[in-house]
This record gives C-alpha cells, sequence and structure tokens, in this order.
C-alpha cells in the first residue's frame, strides 16, 4: 500500500503548496486593491483616526487633529469653522474628504512616499506616526476682511498675488462649517452632511472656484485684450449706436450706459462698459481670435488643481449673433472668479498670468521642507505693452468710469465692473474685477456676487461690488 | 530478511522540549496581546503559565509511560497550534463589552480532550482490537453523520444543518463521525480490499472495478449527497466522501477507484449546482457560497464575511498588524470558521503561513507514520486519518483565503467549539498509537539464515 500513501502525499503536500501560494498573492497582488478598497472600515477606521498634519494660513492653523478620547484617538477641527472651508474642505468617515484636505491626504496622514524614511523610522523607535504640515497662500486678514465684507450676501471674492500667483483670500458665501461633517459621532456628522447637501442655498459649493457664471462685462478685459493684440489701439474708434440688430436676428442689443457717443475709442467703451462698441469688436476680430486670448488667460483649461477648480469656458462653436453676445460675456461664455482674478492678475502683471496656487510649502513634522511651491508663468498672454496699455484702460475705468467706487488713494487701481444675467426672471449677477499696484507689488481682486438686488446695469454691479474689491486691495497693499 | 533492522529513538526528551518551545510560544503571545490591548501584564498570567506548561509535562509523562515510541512531533505541534487558537479566540473575547469568556471555555475543552488522548493511550494502548468492530462502527459513524436530519435535535445555524443541539449544549456530531468512519473505512477495506482490487473493465487505460463491487462506493456517495442536500454542506460533505475515496485507493491500489469516485463527487456537486442555479430552494445556500467566492464584491452585504476576511488578510499584510492590534471582530465567526483570517490579520502573512506549514507537519509526520505502519489496518487508519486532516485544513483555510468556495468547517485545534476539538485530539492519540506500533522494536527472532551462508563449492571429484 505504500505507493498510493506516497502519491496521496504528494496529493496532500500540492493542496498545502495551493494554501501557501494563494496566501502568498493574496499578500502581494491584492492587498493594495484591498486596502483601498471604499467599503474597507479597517483602511477607514484608521486613516480616520490618524494624527493628520496641521494646515496653515499665515502661523495659525485652519485644520488641526486634536487628541481625544473616543474610539478615532484624534478629532480634526476647523477653529475658524466655515471661513476657511472652500480652502481646507473637509475630512469626513463617511463622504470622503475634500479642498486640500483631499489633495494633500498622504501629506497630512504621513503616508506620502515623501515622508517614506520617517516612517520607517517611527516604526522602529516606536513613535506615533505624525503627518506633514502644509502651508498655505492665505492671508488670514483678507480672508477674514473678504467675508466680513462680502457679508449675507451669496458670492465668491478670490484675491491674487498677481506677481505669484499664490491666492491670498478665498472667500464664498454661504459656507459651511466642516467641523460639522468631521464629528466623531458618524451618524451626526452623516446628518449634517445630509443638511448640507439638501440645503437649496448650496452652502457646499465652492462659488470662487469650482463654479461657472456668466461673466457679462468683466469679460469685455478679454475682448480689449484681444483687439489690443490684433493691432488696435486703445484709441481706435469703433461703432457704438444706442442699440444695434444682431447679425441675421431681430435681437435688439442695447446699452445699459450711455457710450458717450455713436462712435467712441475703445478706451471710451470699457470706461462706461459699452455693450454695442465691444459687441462690433468682437464681430470685427471673429470668434477665433477672442477663444484664442481667452485661452492664454486660462480659460478652458483647469487652474489650481490642488482646490479641485473647474475650466470657464468659452463656447467651441458661435454665430454671428451669438460671438456679438460672447464678446460682451453672454450667451454661453461663463467664468470662475478664480479665472477672473487670474485675467486681472495676467494684465497687471504685464500680460503673464502666473499660475495660481494655495499651498506655499509643506513640511515634515520636524518642519523641514518636503515641498516648497516655485511660481510658475503660463505662456504670455498679452505682450508688454499691450497689457500696459490695457493697465491705463483700466486704471480709467476706476478714476473716470463704471468703477469709480474702487478708488484708492495712494494706490494704483484699474477694474472693470460687470452685471451678467443668467435668466430673465433671475436677479443679475454683480461682478468686480481689479487689481491694484504699490511700490511693486501687485494683487488682482475678483468680487462675484449672485443675486444681487440691484438695478441691471454696470454702475449699479460697480457700486456693490468695487467696494469690497477696494477693501481688500487696501488691506493686502497698505 | 532486510539487512538492518532499523531501530527507531524514542526521542521522548527532544519531544519535552519542543513541547516546552511550543507551550512558551503561546504564553508569548498571550503576554504580547495584554501588552499591546492594556500596556500591562495579564493580572493572571502566572496562572495561565502554570496550567499551560504544566499540560505539556502531563502530556509528555503519559506518552513515556505509555506510548514510548510514538512520533515525539505530533504533540509539539498540537501545543503550538492549540496556543495560537487559544490567544486568538482571547483576543476576541477583549474586542466584546463586557469580555466574553469563551477562551476559557475552550481551555476546558482541550484539557477534556488532552483527558480523552490520555485515555485512548490508556485503555487502548493498540489499534488492532479496533479492526474487529467494522460494521457497528459504520452503523455509528453514519448515524452520527446524519444525526442533524433528525427533527427537534438537529438545529440549522445560519444555513447548514450541522448541529445538534440537546439542552444548552451544541454539538457538531460529524467531527466525531469523521474519525468513527475512518475506523470502520479502514476495517472494512483491510478485509475487503482482495476483492475490491479485482479489475473490470479497462477504459483509457485506467481498470474500472467491476461493477458488482461498486456497492459500497455507491453507498457512500449516496450518504455524502445526503450531508450536501440536507444539510446544506458542502465541506463536510466532500470531507466524508474525499476520505472514504482515498482510503479506497489506497487499499487496493487502484487509481481506478479514486478517478471514479472524484467524477461521481464533482457530478454530484454540479447536479445540485446546476438545481440551484434553476432556483430549487433546497439549494440557494450553495449557489450563494459559490457567487461569494467567484464575485464577493458584486453584493456587498451579502458577502460581508468572506470579504472583511480578505479585507483583514490585506490589512495585516506580511507582518501583520500584532496581536490585540488589528480589527478581526470585523469579520464574522472570526473566533471560529473565520479563525485563519484573523491569525493572518494579526500576525501577517507569515503568522498564517506558519500555521499552514504546521498542519503540513501533523499531515507529513501522519502520513510518514502510515508508510511506517507494519499492519494493513494502522497503514490505512492512518493514512485515511492525515489526509482527513490534510483535506479539512485545505478546505477551511482554503475557504477562509478565497482559494475555494467557503463551507463551515473547523480549523483543527484553532477554531471555537467542543467537539472539533475533542475529534481532533482522538485523531492525534489514534496515529500516535499507530506511530508506537510502527516504530517500537520488533523483537526479531535470530533464526539461522541459510540464505545469507556463503555457499561452497565444493569440487566434484571423478569417481
Amino acid at each position: 500500500m505504500n505507493v498510493p500513501i506516497r502519491r496521496i502525499a504528494v496529493v496532500a503536500m500540492i493542496m498545502f503548496l495551493a494554501l501557501l501560494i494563494n496566501v502568498t498573492q493574496v499578500a502581494v497582488f491584492q492587498a493594495p486593491g484591498l486596502n483601498a478598497h471604499p467599503m474597507n472600515r479597517r483602511a477607514r477606521d484608521a486613516e480616520f483616526a490618524q494624527d493628520r498634519g496641521p494646515i496653515f494660513a499665515g502661523g495659525q492653523p485652519i485644520a488641526e487633529s486634536v487628541q481625544v478620547d473616543s474610539r478615532f484617538a484624534y478629532q480634526r477641527t476647523y477653529p475658524h469653522g466655515a471661513l476657511y472651508a472652500p480652502v481646507t474642505g473637509y475630512f469626513s468617515y463617511d463622504h470622503a474628504s475634500v479642498g486640500l484636505e483631499a489633495a494633500y491626504t498622504e501629506e497630512l496622514a504621513g503616508t506620502a512616499s515623501s515622508l517614506f524614511v520617517r516612517r520607517m523610522v517611527d516604526m522602529v523607535t516606536g513613535r506615533k506616526p505624525q503627518g506633514a504640515s502644509v502651508e498655505t497662500t492665505i492671508v488670514p486678514s483678507a480672508q477674514q476682511l473678504a467675508a466680513e465684507q462680502l457679508g449675507n450676501r451669496k458670492g465668491a471674492v478670490v484675491a491674487l498675488d498677481a506677481d505669484t500667483g499664490a491666492v491670498l483670500a478665498m472667500v464664498t458665501h454661504p459656507s459651511y462649517d466642516p467641523n460639522l461633517i468631521a464629528g466623531h459621532d458618524i451618524a451626526v456628522a452623516d446628518e449634517n452632511y445630509r443638511q448640507l447637501a439638501d440645503d437649496p442655498a448650496r452652502p457646499m459649493a465652492n462659488r470662487a472656484a469650482r463654479e461657472i457664471y456668466p461673466p457679462g462685462s468683466v469679460f469685455k478685459l478679454v475682448t480689449a485684450a484681444a483687439a489690443l493684440e490684433n493691432g488696435m489701439e486703445p484709441g481706435t474708434e469703433v461703432d457704438s449706436p444706442e442699440t444695434m440688430t444682431l447679425p441675421n436676428t431681430n435681437t435688439q442689443l442695447g446699452n445699459s450706459t450711455n457710450c458717450g457717443g455713436t462712435r467712441v475709442s475703445i478706451d471710451k467703451a470699457l470706461q462706461t462698459s459699452c455693450n454695442t462698441a465691444f459687441a462690433n469688436i468682437g464681430l470685427e476680430l471673429g470668434d477665433d481670435a477672442l477663444r484664442e486670448q481667452a485661452a492664454k488667460f486660462g480659460v478652458g483649461s483647469e487652474p489650481l488643481p490642488d482646490l479641485d477648480a473647474v475650466a470657464s469656458r468659452f463656447p467651441d462653436e458661435v454665430d454671428d449673433a451669438q460671438l456679438a453676445m460672447s464678446a460682451i460675456g453672454q450667451y454661453e461664455v461663463a467664468t470662475s472668479p478664480l479665472q477672473m482674478a487670474m485675467i486681472a492678475a495676467g494684465i497687471a502683471n504685464d500680460g503673464v498670468v502666473m499660475e495660481p496656487y494655495v499651498v506655499n510649502a509643506v513640511r515634515a513634522p520636524n518642519l523641514q521642507p518636503l515641498y516648497t511651491h516655485q511660481p510658475r508663468e503660463m505662456p504670455r498672454a498679452m505682450t508688454t505693452q499691450n497689457a500696459r496699455a490695457l493697465q491705463d484702460m483700466m486704471v480709467n475705468v476706476v478714476e473716470v468710469g463704471t468703477g469709480t467706487n474702487a478708488q484708492l488713494s495712494g494706490v494704483r487701481v484699474g477694474g472693470k465692473t460687470g452685471t451678467a444675467q443668467s435668466a430673465p426672471e433671475r436677479p443679475p449677477y454683480a461682478w468686480f474685477v481689479a487689481f491694484g499696484e504699490l511700490d511693486g507689488r501687485t494683487v488682482a481682486v475678483a468680487v462675484f456676487i449672485e443675486e444681487a438686488d440691484i438695478p441691471r446695469n454696470d454702475i449699479a454691479g460697480g457700486r456693490l461690488a468695487a467696494p469690497i474689491a477696494r477693501a481688500l486691495i487696501q488691506e493686502l497693499l497698505l | 530478511m532486510p539487512d538492518s533492522v532499523v531501530v527507531y529513538r524514542k526521542r521522548r526528551n527532544i519531544e519535552l522540549l519542543m513541547l516546552l518551545l511550543a507551550a512558551g510560544v503561546g504564553l508569548a503571545c498571550y503576554t504580547a496581546l495584554h501588552l499591546n490591548m492594556s500596556g500591562a501584564l495579564p493580572a493572571n498570567l502566572p496562572l495561565v503559565a502554570a496550567i499551560w506548561l504544566i499540560l505539556p509535562v502531563v502530556l509528555n509523562i503519559m506518552v513515556r509511560w505509555w506510548l514510548p515510541y510514538a512520533d515525539p512531533v505530533f504533540l509539539p505541534v498540537v501545543i503550538a497550534l492549540h496556543g495560537f487558537g487559544l490567544v486568538m479566540i482571547h483576543r476576541i473575547d477583549l474586542i466584546n463589552d463586557p469580555v466574553t469568556h469563551d477562551a476559557e471555555r475552550q481551555l476546558l475543552w482541550a484539557v477534556l480532550g488532552i483527558m480523552l488522548f490520555i485515555m485512548v493511550l490508556v485503555l487502548l494502548r493498540d489499534h488492532r482490537p479496533l479492526q474487529g468492530f467494522t460494521y457497528s462502527l459504520f452503523l455509528a459513524g453514519m448515524g452520527l453523520m446524519l444525526l442533524p436530519l433528525l427533527p427537534f435535535i438537529g438545529t440549522e445555524i445560519y444555513g447548514a444543518r450541522i448541529w445538534i443541539s440537546v439542552g444548552p449544549f451544541s454539538f457538531q456530531p460529524a467531527e466525531v463521525a469523521k474519525v468513527v468512519l475512518t475506523l470502520a473505512f479502514a476495517s472494512y477495506l483491510v478485509e475487503k480490499r482482495d476483492v475490491l482490487a479485482l479489475a473490470g473493465k479497462r477504459i483509457l487505460g485506467i481498470d474500472l472495478p467491476r461493477a458488482r463491487d461498486l456497492g459500497p462506493i455507491l453507498l457512500m456517495w449516496a450518504a455524502s449527497l445526503i450531508v450536501l442536500v440536507f444539510q446544506k454542506d458542502l465541506g463536510t460533505s466532500l470531507l466524508f466522501f474525499g476520505l472514504f475515496v482515498v482510503m479506497l485507493y489506497v487499499s487496493t491500489e487502484r487509481p481506478g477507484w479514486a478517478i471514479l469516485g472524484a467524477l461521481l463527487f464533482i457530478g454530484g456537486a454540479l447536479a445540485v449546482y446546476f438545481m440551484a442555479e434553476a432556483g430549487v430552494d433546497q439549494f440557494s445556500h450553495i449557489t450563494r457560497r459559490f457567487s461569494s467566492w467567484l464575485d464577493p464584491f458584486s453584493d456587498f452585504d451579502g458577502n460581508r464575511q468572506v470579504i472583511n476576511a480578505q479585507f483583514g488578510l490585506a490589512w495585516g499584510g506580511l507582518l501583520g498588524t500584532g496581536l490585540g492590534m488589528g480589527r478581526p471582530g470585523l469579520t464574522t465567526f472570526a473566533k471560529s470558521d473565520m479563525i485563519a483570517a484573523a491569525i493572518g490579520e494579526e500576525l501577517g502573512i507569515v503568522g498564517l503561513l506558519a500555521v499552514i506549514v504546521l498542519y503540513g507537519v501533523i499531515v507529513a509526520r501522519g502520513l510518514r507514520t502510515a508508510l511506517a505502519a507494519k499492519d494493513d489496518f494502522g497503514k490505512l487508519l492512518a493514512a485515511g486519518l492525515s489526509f482527513t486532516f490534510a483535506l479539512q485544513v485545505f478546505i477551511i483555510i482554503g475557504g477562509v483565503t478565497r482559494l475555494l468556495p467557503l463551507t463551515g468547517l473547523t480549523t483543527p485545534f484553532m477554531s471555537q467549539g467542543g467537539s472539533s476539538l475533542i475529534a481532533n485530539w482522538v485523531i492525534i492519540a489514534l496515529l500516535m498509537v499507530v506511530s508506537h506500533h510502527a516504530r517500537k522494536p520488533v523483537a526479531v527472532a535470530t533464526s539461522a539464515d541459510l540464505a545469507g551462508d556463503t555457499t561452497q563449492i565444493v569440487s566434484r571429484t571423478s569417481s
């Protein structure tokens, strides 16, 4: 009987070998996928209980982990609640995370490959692993001021350092308190999340970077830039009739302000925010020129990936009537406040848009920098000469045009007002885009107010939004 | 006559050393667990250490006394596995609030198992007399196997009807039936092997048995299918039938039996599977097991157990989270069916591989005993017991790690549950009895060996 016994011994050996190989392959090939599975409570709980590194703005924490006596050891807290929500985002158990909490989750949790050596040291020494800290470019006083200025009005404010692209302030209203969603009582956090998600005012929407709106007259900056880049001059005169019939339609386009004549210079047209003049410029340049100019300012690409900002839009195909409307920022043109701030910054920075960024540096727990941001230029949008000419035109808007509410003594301020309609029955959007320059420092600001209860003209938009921009420029430069 | 007679050394001192080492591993795990979970030594460490060190010494003394030549490797491996199992059950007890005391109960069962082991040693001492009870053992085994189907005492738990409960006690009779049937098969086959080995038709180079000899295999096949259909337990069914077929093959030395058996089982299982697919309610349990094996993530809530076991293994990674540092409690039945996943999570893939290898060592020593056994009954018994042990480990650990569909077999010496523990201690006792008789030096009658004498060539003288 020994022969069959030897044979079944081989069978038994194969069975054990199969077990050993299978267990090994689970560990080697399947473990990463299983650990990353969204339903894996082990991974999720461990991640949630991590001592995550803080997020700083101007040296003060805007998100930090505090040791608590709960089953998840560390509670993520946001000391300023809703104020920094569009930047920090939230870190939750059931609803993942957004904002910097999502973009830098590996660094904050200490699981990033850049922290590998430290993790090994922690493992050997038995020290609890700690995450890296993230330093933002936000200036707390400006952030605070922008929120106060915006007050109870739905909208957003973005301020950029035009020389570097650093985001100095990013405010959206209504906002939400991330602490509500980050709580350790998961049922309560879930309920809070549901309420916020169902709120018709959409408090979790980041209106500054993740929503796009018709820009209206502020888009005339792009049309003006295209005009200058295509050989026109600030003094070039264009037809600016009281009303005009859009090509091949019966639609009448009128002006909401007095253009100052039926034929005005581009400079004058910008000051008065003359619709018919810019519609004519658009018709003369063609849609390709406008689209190209918009793209050079960043329209169509996604800026600021750290905050998952959305791309602004210029329509792909337009007929002449649509082109005329697009030239004044209507029809299907839609931009985010961040994009508008980038356009102002590009003009103010002599034609070069700096890539916007919100994270200055990532530091290991021992403060050693793991990453430091180096300002990056986007491809030149305008020649220096044209950019300076457009700056002057914007300064004129503030000096003698629709944007006089933004005047600030001692600072060179240029701006552009805008009101835009989304639907006839809804209140218009009010915009103000500006730059301020003092002693070689330049900041750009975009203020956007949704559902502004104002008359549908630019002066009204300027009256509402320009003071916010002025206050912010003052705070940042003076 | 062989040239030399192998005289095995008893190696009882080595066994004691290995036993103490194995017990030490268990105690170290127990201590590490408490240090990890509460940062302090367990209050009852001296008591636990005393119990866990005295038991191996008692075992060693008993074996020295009654089975001095038995294989010295079995007991240390069993004690090591026992230690892992108890620590893991205790670890999962500690998750509960208030803390449960299943580990203490399991330790009690272990003591009972060890007492039974000693009883087998003392009362039996020789396996050969068991050969005389073929039919009573067979009837007893069949009865135990089918007992859960009886009304009132048979209980269906989580879809499988493999339990009986009397009052507060519940019991898995299949575990005991496994041992009893192995004994019955061994004695039956030793008696009938010559008849069964007679070849019938030869098809594709395989000698198939004669049709008139098919009776027993068909009977076992039917019994296995009854287990599969009415107890709804693929694992137990596979275990019994596999046991029978392998013993049939070993005794007759005809692969035809093994192939026929395998085909019969696969045919039966496929028929059941297709009936289940076709919507026969009786088998819905089995389709679920299959779909949770092939594609567990298609139904997350339904396959929570299998998926969580996988998550646990992945979470443990290569070296494990450390005892007390993982989340084995997230997997249902982490103490019983899924204990291998809990080991994998906290002791890592390395720990689980070590446990599998320990089982492999038991199987290897068991089959070695079968090879060395001097009598056919002992050979067959040892081979059968070792192979079922291997098959059981393969089915349950394979199920937990998703090599096979998961079925509710116990993990020998580790899973929570008394019936399995007691049955496995009896298996080890029987293997050691056989091994004692296999290794014991035989008194060789020194007869005059004429054949070995140098032949003298005597030249013939011519007359």
